[in-house]
């Protein structure tokens, strides 16, 4: 279970960096959710995931079963989740605003950061 | 009242600028009123990074844990001499910086949430350098990224959206690996804990997987402190932000990918384990060696400087590669003078961009003629960062430099005075053509530098030159937080309460 596990999370994150070596911002961003995914995955996995058992302590009882599941990688996922969510979303709202600024979305052609001060410019041109 | 605030000393670097945000966010559309609560804010974050100072001097390692959970299974906060030293450096340059933004920020930056993401950034900052829990310290990590993206995007140019997702990208990445080194530490250990993993740790046999983990957490920071292969983010972006946040982000973002790096291989592994020693020397040569030679070329004095922070990056690895204890103080003692100086400086780039009217050294000139107290005010912390007796760079070069030949690693010693020597290549380049060469326009009525600017610079300009004048008392300090460093025991049982019976033998 494990291993078939560990390899699906694999081919998730190989599919994530491929997308992320594309010159395309919205091919990046999807490279991001993708290993923002396969991490999350890789959290869980190390959090064991042999027992189904809700987590959960139910009434009379003082302490957890043996066999309940690992409420903690959960919360992590959750917490990890939360927050890629909000990244990501920037990330999409950034690669949106420089597609209407530019009417470019490859990196390529995004090099306005790095014409600043470049010294093949040439220094009488522009102010 | 104030007992209990001292006992809690470690949580208000925090809480104070969370408080601050939060104000500033309902001031929404009152930037005056802004304004005034942050400098407050800044100024009391400050004061607070001093008494938590204090009080680790005074008592040892702070710790405090959330909720009433103790350690192992709550999040704890553990503030030691090196965590307590860089939040009161923080402190120090946000009041610079907000005092600074006090003329450079406007309305309409103060309305796109300028004090809010700021005040977001520090907190995020100070939680980093204190929080002795690895996935809080992974949840620190984010909301700094998120802030920082904020600020650099604030004006919403074509070359600040450019630079925005060049950084965002990398970072994002390195949060990633980052999580994945959690999630792999977790699954071994079983805890969050910095000090409940690190006894864990200590003196079992090491899975292999921990290699691995020990390999993406020195990708992850190394690419959050601008390591050689991975600091091409840095020099992209930096450049792009207002001149207020570039000077924050210069003095801290990289620092706290440094402090984490120095976190993690002196507390959760030897930093021999795993082959990270050998690769630590060769980036930190390589980092100081492309970093300097990225900045040659530049025109514009931002990606001067963006360029320098990279190759001061490298001195700082380096003293961990070592890992002496001399070497251990003399980056402690670098990081220290660097915040201050690489700050000082975007502050005079700024200032300059104000005389010249431009960031580019090909079309200014004429400054030393112009305002002679802005040339003095770039010479301090441009000596100083070229390490040039008697300010403060000149002994974090001279300790760091001293210990790689005790080391006996005099190879590294002379690339660090090669680099030396180019890093004053660089600033007389600046000299040269910022302030020597004739102003391309003569102007009849002189640009003037607004006061509260050049009190900043002036106010870190002075610190540079006290720490240079008198090295010892904090030379001393460092000495103190790099043994407390290699004191893993010493850590353990202030946040545990007892010290792992299995003592490594060293």
């Amino acid at each position: 279970m494990s291993l078939i596990y560990a390899a699906a999370v694999a081919a998730a994150f190989g599919c994530g960096v491929y997308l992320l070596l594309s010159r395309h911002l919205m091919r990046m961003t999807f490279g991001i959710m993708l290993i923002s995914a396969a991490v999350n995955l890789v959290i869980f996995l190390a959090g064991r995931l042999e027992s189904q058992q809700p987590p959960v302590i139910s009434a009379g009882e003082t302490e957890l079963q043996q066999a309940a599941a690992n409420p903690l990688p959960q919360a992590l996922v959750l917490t990890a989740i939360v927050i890629g969510f909000s990244l990501v979303a920037f990330l999409a709202s950034l690669a949106l605003r420089a597609y209407r600024d530019t009417g470019a979305a490859s990196t390529r052609q995004l090099t306005q950061a790095e014409d600043l001060g470049s010294p093949e410019e040439q220094p009488g041109r522009g102010s | 009242m104030t007992g209990l605030l001292l006992e809690q000393a470690a949580m208000l670097p925090v809480a104070l600028p969370l408080l601050t945000a939060a104000l500033t966010a309902l001031l929404w559309s009152w930037p005056r009123a802004q304004r005034a609560v942050s400098l407050m804010g800044l100024v009391l974050t400050a004061a607070a990074g001093v008494s938590l100072l204090l009080r680790v001097l005074d008592t040892g390692i702070q710790v405090i844990e959330f909720g009433g959970w103790a350690p192992p299974f709550g999040i704890s906060f553990a503030a030691d001499r090196l965590s307590a030293v860089l939040v009161l450096i923080s402190g120090v340059l946000g009041v610079a910086v907000g005092l600074y933004g006090l003329v450079s920020v406007g309305d309409r930056q103060a309305r796109a949430g300028y004090y809010v993401l700021l005040h977001g950034l520090l907190a995020a900052v100070n939680g980093a350098f204190l929080t002795g829990d690895l996935f809080n310290l992974y949840v620190w990590f984010e909301i700094m990224l998120i802030t920082a993206m904020g600020l650099l995007a604030l004006n919403r140019t074509r070359a600040q959206i450019d630079g925005t997702i060049r950084y965002a990208v990398l970072n994002l990445l390195s949060t990633l690996l980052f999580l994945l080194a959690v999630a792999l530490v977790y699954g071994v250990t079983g805890s969050l804990n910095m000090a409940d993993i690190a006894a864990s740790l200590t003196g079992a046999e090491t899975p292999p997987v921990m290699v691995l983990a020990a390999a993406l957490l020195f990708a992850a920071f190394g690419i959050k402190a601008g390591y050689f292969p991975l600091f091409f983010w840095l020099p992209a972006s930096y450049h792009t932000a207002s001149i207020a946040v570039s000077a924050l982000f210069a003095g801290l973002l990289t620092k706290v990918g440094v402090y984490a790096c120095f976190r993690v291989f002196t507390l959760l592994f030897d930093v021999s384990f795993g082959g990270v020693r050998e690769l630590a020397v060769l980036l930190a040569a390589a980092t100081m060696v492309f970093g300097v030679f990225g900045a040659a070329v530049q025109w514009d004095v931002r990606r001067i400087l963006s360029f320098h922070i990279v190759s001061q990056i490298g001195y700082m690895l380096l003293g961990l590669a070592l890992a002496t204890p001399l070497a251990m103080a003399a980056a402690v003692f670098y990081i220290v003078h660097h915040i201050i100086v690489k700050a000082n400086l975007f502050l005079v780039a700024g200032a300059m961009q104000r005389a010249s009217g431009t960031f580019d050294l090909r079309r200014s000139g004429g400054l030393a003629r112009q305002s002679p107290l802005l040339a003095l005010l770039f010479l301090i912390p441009a000596m100083s960062l070229a390490g040039i007796p008697p300010l403060s760079g000149f002994w974090a070069k001279f300790t760091i430099i001293d210990a790689s030949f005790r080391a006996e690693a005099g190879w590294l010693a002379a690339l660090g005075l090669f680099v030396g020597l180019m890093t004053l290549y660089s600033m007389s380049k600046i000299w040269i053509h910022a302030f020597w060469k004739p102003a391309r326009i003569d102007r009849t009525a002189p640009r003037r530098v607004p006061v509260p600017m050049v009190a900043a610079i002036l106010g870190l300009g002075l610190i540079t030159v006290v720490i240079g004048l008198q090295p010892d008392p904090l030379y001393r300090f460092a000495l103190d937080a790099a043994a407390e460093l290699a004191d893993r025991g010493g850590y353990i049982e202030a946040v545990l309460g007892f010290v792992p019976l299995l003592q490594e033998a060293q």
